[in-house]
């Protein structure tokens, strides 16, 4: 489910901006550390830290965005990956220099401890709370791109830039913007995740293979498809796990690998 | 005369439009072809179709009478079927001298060969010379082919297109941009180069001087359709030509 | 030209005679940085001449590396097993290559990513091959040695230096030789404007397979240098984030000239070493100075000397 998180953001910055970010990842780790720092650190309320985090996320996601990415748009491939990898060493350091390298194991929320049986399993109440959340996530996703104008402006530029520039949407303002939503859904990913997962550096840099695995599966740029695609490696990761306990990390890539081979666009991509 | 090059029924639309209706069409060897047509007609889409660069929908094509309907570019240009672009395709980082040496060393089958030095290689490099002399750049042979001129770059664009020495050249505008002086070298060059009889030319164009100067055959398209096929003189006399080039009646009236 | 000569003569000769005026940990050093440079420049082949970024270079270093190791564990012959790593990581380019290069640049990188991250996985879990998150341990610096004829005894840290400094030069030689060649016109051709060149009548995917085997080759090469060194191999070096470290150190040094990834490698490893000197968090400062490349000087070290501080250097004289 963080994963999924992270893919949509990851997706979503690159279809309309078109910038593939290694440094997603990164992000996640932050609003990670954050909501840890927040929570666990200061004893914040726990609703209260995750949205911080996802401010601050958000701040940094702008800074990026504005200073930095802006330059890179119209350069080759190779650049942006280069660029956000460098970001990435940035960030790994960064968090170490701040947070100490040591993997920190944030506390539960004391109202979300405990488990739940269903059907003869035992489902800790956690679990459960963030599949919920990540259908009220995308519900709420849904709803902001369909419905609000905010929404129909990245539909629009994602689908054709200079035409949507031409009809006055103002361009680089919507960018920062999508990139900084980008982040924040990167961040909530992160966050979300601290009372189930260790707060390490390398966290994120862990994730964004994976995440990139999502993209590719469903479709660069395309949501729906990102959602789909973390369900389908969802699946194969659980169920690789079972029958496969070896590889179950090489099936998700050579699943990617089938994709890109055949249909590179992704599973629902143009 | 041989035939080279014919094709049967071909299709190719783009959506709703059109591009190529059920085109037949033989080009006879030695016969210097243009072919003409309003903007829109399917110049452009037809030689793509015949040299590789897009596939048709239905139809078939076939040189020397072999099929190569569904054949990829570089296999049709061993073949002998070459062409230039409307759009300048040279190698702008690399000298003219090297723009020319890649085809040449294609043609004698070496691009693959990679342990003697370039400059090692005479038998290449003795074309490559006399090409860029034949086709008037050998003052510039060093130089970046992306500083040339916009005549000379178009020079280059036909030069590469010669380079491989195919059998039937397709020209798509060739003097596009070009001022007057430029034109005149391109034509020289081109009439010279067709008596020579090496490669058959096939010349997409819009300047009807150049189009009832130098051809032996004219072919008129319009809407993906043949409208018109023959000697200049009947197509100059052809009312539907007329009527399609309503608008250029003043340049049609110059001819 | 004849200045360039004499440099490279002066270089050389300085390489030559290293061992004798400096100690074990330069040499260990400077090894690393041959190694890299071998890597680095195979990659800047696929990259810089032919147009295709490759995330999964490391997957064939490991590769090599792997190869070589099992080799040196059942025979003690450094040439044996530097011969298995170049061959196992051309083979391992050769069939990945074909599935590869059919397809275009974003989806070719992210298909690299993809084979290398799978190579990894495979490196990780296979315990029975490659000995898991554990790797191999124990491995010899076996002799360089042919059978009957010699033998050289390769513990000493200067005599695996001169193997490996021999072995780079002939290699980066080789792809000298490689870039001037009609090939090598044919790949630049490609990158600049890759229609014209299928109107050449060259099967660019061919050429673009044959890129990626010969940086398959060097990457297996340069793996398969590194086991004698460290005695150990491990999964890591089959990580993407391996595989980035050629694609910085080629962007450091200048993606459009040859030595451009040599000289990115040596700066690699000098900034790193001195960086490391003041502070454990020598990341950060790597990554600032790519951000800084990227963003300024994107030709590269290479071209910021030759084309601004050369001339200035040259107009100062005359």
């Amino acid at each position: 489910m963080y994963l999924w998180l992270l893919a949509v953001g990851l997706t979503l910055a690159f279809g309309v901006l078109g910038v593939l970010n290694f440094a997603h990842g990164s992000l996640f780790m932050l609003g990670a550390y954050a909501a840890f720092t927040f929570y666990g650190k200061i004893g914040l309320n726990f609703w209260l830290s995750i949205s911080l985090s996802l401010v601050s996320v958000g701040i940094i996601g702008a800074i990026l965005e504005r200073f930095f990415l802006r330059h890179i748009y119209r350069l080759d491939l190779p650049y942006q990956l280069i660029l956000t990898f460098g970001f990435i060493l940035i960030f790994d350091d960064l968090v170490k220099m701040i947070w100490g390298g040591v993997a920190m194991i944030p506390p539960m929320p004391s109202f979300f401890e405990g488990n739940l049986f269903i059907l003869g399993r035992v489902f800790p109440f956690y679990n459960i709370f963030i599949i919920f959340a990540g259908v009220a996530v995308a519900f709420v996703l849904w709803l902001i791109l369909e419905k609000t104008w905010w929404g129909r402006m990245i539909r629009a530029s994602a689908s054709d830039r200079e035409m949507a520039s031409a009809i006055g949407i103002n361009i680089p303002f919507l960018f920062t913007s999508v990139f900084v939503f980008a982040a924040m859904l990167a961040a909530l990913g992160g966050a979300l995740g601290t009372p189930v997962r260790v707060v390490a550096p390398g966290i994120g840099t862990a994730m964004i293979v994976q995440a990139f695995v999502i993209t590719v599966i469903g479709g660069l740029g395309n949501l729906k498809g990102a959602f789909v695609g973390a369900l389908i490696v969802g699946i194969l990761t659980s169920f690789g796990i079972l029958l496969f306990p070896v590889f179950e990390l090489f099936i998700i890539f050579v699943v990617m690998a089938i994709v890109l081979m055949v249909k590179p666009e992704g599973l629902f991509g143009k | 005369m041989a035939e080279l090059l014919r094709t049967e029924k071909l299709r190719k639309y783009f959506g709703m439009v059109g591009a190529a209706d059920n085109i037949d069409l033989q080009i006879k060897e030695g016969v210097l072809t243009s072919i003409i047509g309003p903007n829109g007609a399917g110049k452009t889409t037809l030689i793509n179709l015949l040299t590789g660069n897009i596939l048709p929908d239905s139809g078939k094509v076939f040189f020397n009478n072999e099929e190569i309907t569904h054949l990829p570019t570089h296999k049709r240009v061993k073949k002998g079927i070459c062409r230039s672009f409307q759009i300048m395709n040279i190698f702008p980082k690399l000298s003219v001298f090297e723009n020319l040496q890649i085809p040449t060393f294609s043609l004698l089958n070496q691009s693959l060969s990679f342990f003697k030095p370039v400059r090692r290689h005479t038998d290449v490099n003795e074309r490559v010379e006399k090409l860029v002399n034949e086709i008037g750049l050998a003052d510039k042979k060093d130089h970046p082919a992306g500083t040339l001129s916009h005549g000379d770059q178009r020079l280059l664009e036909i030069a590469l297109a010669m380079a491989p020495e195919p059998k039937l050249l397709f020209l798509d505008e060739p003097t596009a941009g070009m001022n007057p002086v430029e034109r005149v070298k391109v034509l020289e060059n081109i009439r010279r180069l067709s008596g020579e009889k090496k490669s058959t030319f096939v010349i997409v164009e819009h300047d009807m001087d150049i189009v009832f100067s130098l051809s032996d055959r004219i072919v008129v398209l319009h809407r993906g359709q043949i409208l018109a096929d023959g000697k200049p003189d009947e197509i100059k006399q052809n009312e539907d030509v007329r009527k399609v080039y309503l608008g250029e009646e003043i340049l049609w009236e110059k001819v | 030209m004849k200045l360039k000569i004499f440099l490279l003569i002066v270089l050389i000769l300085f390489l030559l005679l290293l061992p004798a005026f400096v100690g074990k940990y330069i040499l260990y050093m400077s090894i690393h940085i041959l190694i890299l440079s071998v890597f680095a420049l195979g990659f800047n082949l696929l990259l810089g001449y032919t147009g295709l970024l490759s995330f999964g270079q490391a997957g064939f270093f490991a590769v090599g590396a792997y190869a070589s190791a099992k080799i040196l564990l059942i025979v003690p012959s450094l040439l044996l097993g530097v011969t298995a790593g170049v061959v196992v990581g051309g083979i391992a380019a050769l069939i990945l290559g074909y599935l590869c290069v059919r397809h275009t640049r974003i989806y070719f990188s992210m298909l690299t990513l993809c084979f290398g991250m799978m190579i990894y996985s495979l490196a990780w879990k296979w315990r029975d091959v490659t000995g898991g998150d554990d790797g191999l341990v124990g491995i010899p610096r076996a002799p360089f040695e042919i059978p009957g004829i010699f033998s050289i005894n390769m513990s000493p840290m200067g005599n695996y230096y001169y193997f490996v400094l021999v072995v780079s030069l002939i290699a980066i030689f080789v792809l000298y030789r490689i870039v001037n060649s009609p090939f090598g016109l044919t790949l630049k051709g490609i990158r600049d404007s890759e229609n014209r060149v299928a109107f050449a009548g060259i099967s660019i995917r061919n050429c673009r397979l044959l890129s990626f085997t010969i940086a398959g080759l060097y990457a297996g090469l340069a793996g398969s240098l590194l086991p004698p060194l460290e005695n150990t191999v491990t999964p890591p070096i089959a990580h993407w984030t391996t595989s980035a470290e050629p694609v910085l150190v080629t962007l450091l040094g200048g993606i459009h000239t040859f030595s451009g990834p040599i000289a990115g490698a040596v700066l690699f490893y000098i900034i790193k070493d001195f960086i490391v000197r003041f502070t454990q968090y020598w990341l950060i400062w790597f990554g600032s100075i790519v951000v800084l490349l990227v963003l300024v000087f994107r030709g590269g070290v290479v071209i910021f000397f030759t084309e601004r501080i050369w001339p200035l250097l040259k107009r100062m004289e005359g």
